[in-house]
């Protein structure tokens, strides 16, 4: 886009008098501008953080609250209803993210390829999603797959097959939310992979082909290699994302009930911290996603270098 | 100059195998699932103008003249007009502050050398993989509890401005200037604020522009902060009165999908039209 240089610049004033070094900075000039930033950074992003470590070790069930350094963390080790959500988290994580990311980097590669005619719709089909809010796809999703009228059910018994229980029996509500979330964010992550694909040197691919690489060995030995920095920062935050799903089992399962619901972390956190305002036992559960999270990023930087490809 | 990343669509690849027939192959296997992934959308589109009792039918209906019924439904039952205005009105002034703030800041890491910079830097990389979950509790102790500020603007506004993304890209953005024309200003005796207004800002403005669509588009589709700190009719978001309904006894589906179109609609032309902004700020931190 065509930079304009505003007239300042270019019509020197004269140099004021009196002023003895014109470069002469001051060294308060970068925390000036850093001030606004970092005062809200610290007050939202760094206290938070010390704090919520700091209650994950207070008892907040009592008032005033009190120093209990093994409450919460005890009770973490032996709570059912902890260890569900970790489970059904992990299993959606198991499984969404490699199949998404899968589906992302099939994706970016049509989308990358001249072969493909109508360019333009595909790209608007895969990635108008990235726009939509969760609560939004969310309430389309539990309509789309109500149990009774659900469009997927219909299409599915149009086909011959069987009528499933979408939102109510446990596997396939996993499913459902694993579908959801791989709707919404398949196109974010093309756009990243994309994005990969297209610093890739294009004379790589004339050279192998020369050399008589077909089509799978250019993208097993070039593609492959190449954009593994890239998929592997979209792992990472996908992990993240998917450690904290809230929106997704909240509103398209029935989270938000007791009755039949899939149990998730972040869903389990928000009943601990805001329905039964216990902060201390959420920050400890927030502190597991949080390790968790950093554990799997760390574990997947390693294989990343590690791996000879 | 900062240029975005334009998404090339063509370019010359020694094609593999016969090019016609491949390319009829790959166009036949994309459109079943890109129809697939339309699906979601059109349906909501369609049922939007249905009224409740055609939603629910064994065959797929066709469009109906429901739609401004649905919409003064949502209205009604979920004051959702007012949550929409909320909704454009936070987003605005959250947009325009973030991008003021970050600006800001990637300025100072990009153009000035200063103690601590090193530190403050890896600080802010550091945010990125710590998960919402882990500073939203006190984040709310804060706010609703200890300053007794929920249902208020600033509840809704400042405590998400701490965001990094935007400093890292706006300091990616600043790094690219020329130090020249910042030096010759400096020469000419204007001051640094004056130097970064009208000189480094209107320098960088596609970047500005990227920047605040995707900050006001994580406003505008934000659900969890103000599901905990706007709660009452009048300081609810689109998002919080949508997700609402879906908690009644009898869900009004048609009025729900209505809501979903009036809060997915406008993101999505604006996304046809902007979609290379989208993209540059999706792709800031990947790809260097």
């Amino acid at each position: 886009m065509a930079a304009t240089i505003s007239p300042s610049v270019t019509t020197s004033r004269p140099a004021r008098a009196g002023r003895g070094k014109p470069i002469d900075r001051q060294w308060s000039v970068p925390y000036r501008f850093l001030l606004p930033y970092l005062v809200v950074f610290a007050i939202f992003w760094l206290w938070p953080l010390i704090d919520s470590f700091l209650l994950s070790f207070q008892n907040t069930r009592v008032n005033p609250w009190t120093v209990d350094v093994a409450v919460n963390w005890r009770r973490l080790w032996v709570d059912q209803a902890f260890h569900a959500a970790l489970r059904n988290t992990l299993i959606v994580l198991v499984l969404q993210v490699p199949i998404m990311l899968a589906l992302a980097t099939a994706i970016a590669l049509a989308l990358d390829s001249p072969k493909l005619a109508a360019r333009p719709l595909f790209r608007f089909a895969f990635f108008a999603p990235i726009v939509v809010s969760d609560v939004a796809y969310s309430v389309v999703f539990r309509l789309l797959f109500n149990g009774q009228y659900g469009a997927v059910n219909q299409a599915l018994t149009a086909i011959g097959l069987p009528a499933l229980d979408w939102l109510h029996d446990p596997t396939w509500m996993m499913a459902t939310i694993i579908i959801a979330v791989t709707w919404r964010w398949t196109g974010y992550n093309a756009i990243i992979i994309l994005a990969g694909l297209q610093t890739i040197p294009k004379d790589l691919y004339e050279a192998a082909a020369i050399d008589g690489a077909g089509a799978w060995r250019r993208f097993r030995h070039i593609t492959l290699p190449l954009l593994k920095p890239v998929i592997v920062f979209a792992l990472v935050l996908s992990v993240i994302g998917t450690m904290q799903l809230f929106t997704e089992p909240w509103l398209i399962t029935d989270a938000q009930s007791s009755g039949v619901s899939i149990e998730m972390l972040g869903t389990y956190l928000f009943k601990q911290g805001f329905r039964n305002l216990n902060f201390g036992y959420a920050s400890a559960i927030a502190y597991t996603i949080a390790a968790m999270a950093a554990a799997m990023a760390a574990f997947n930087l390693l294989l990343a270098r590690r791996s000879p490809t | 100059m900062t240029t975005l990343p334009e998404m090339r669509t063509t370019f010359a690849r020694p094609a593999g195998g016969s090019g016609r027939w491949g390319s009829i192959l790959l166009t036949a296997v994309m459109t079943p699932l890109a129809l697939l992934w339309l699906a979601p959308l059109a349906l909501m589109l369609l049922f939007a103008t249905l009224p409740d009792s055609s939603i629910f039918s064994p065959t797929l209906p066709a469009p109906g003249t429901h739609f401004f019924a649905n919409v003064a439904a949502l209205a009604g039952s979920a004051n959702f007009l007012r949550a929409l205005g909320n909704s454009v009105m936070i987003g605005l002034i959250y947009t325009v502050l973030s991008v003021l703030l970050t600006s800001m800041a990637g300025y100072a890491f990009a153009r000035f050398e200063f103690v601590g910079k090193n530190v403050l830097f890896s600080l802010l990389v550091a945010t990125l993989t710590v998960p919402y979950a882990v500073v939203v509790i006190p984040q709310y102790i804060l706010i609703a509890r200890e300053l007794g500020l929920s249902n208020t603007w600033v509840a809704l506004i400042v405590p998400p401005l701490f965001n990094s993304l935007g400093v890292l890209f706006m300091r990616q953005s600043f790094g690219g200037l020329p130090q020249e024309l910042l030096d010759a200003a400096r020469v000419d005796g204007a001051g640094e604020w004056r130097i970064f207004f009208t000189i480094a800002m209107p320098l960088v403005r596609p970047a500005i522009a990227a920047l605040s669509i995707i900050l006001f588009l994580a406003s505008w589709n934000s659900y969890l902060w103000p599901l905990l700190v706007g709660t009452t009719p009048g300081a609810r978001t689109a998002p919080v009165a949508l997700g609402s309904l879906i908690g009644l006894n009898v869900v009004p589906w048609g009025a729900l999908m209505a809501g979903a179109t009036l809060m997915t609609l406008p993101m999505v032309v604006v996304f046809v039209f902007l979609q290379r902004y989208f993209v540059a700020g999706i792709t800031a931190g990947a790809v260097k």
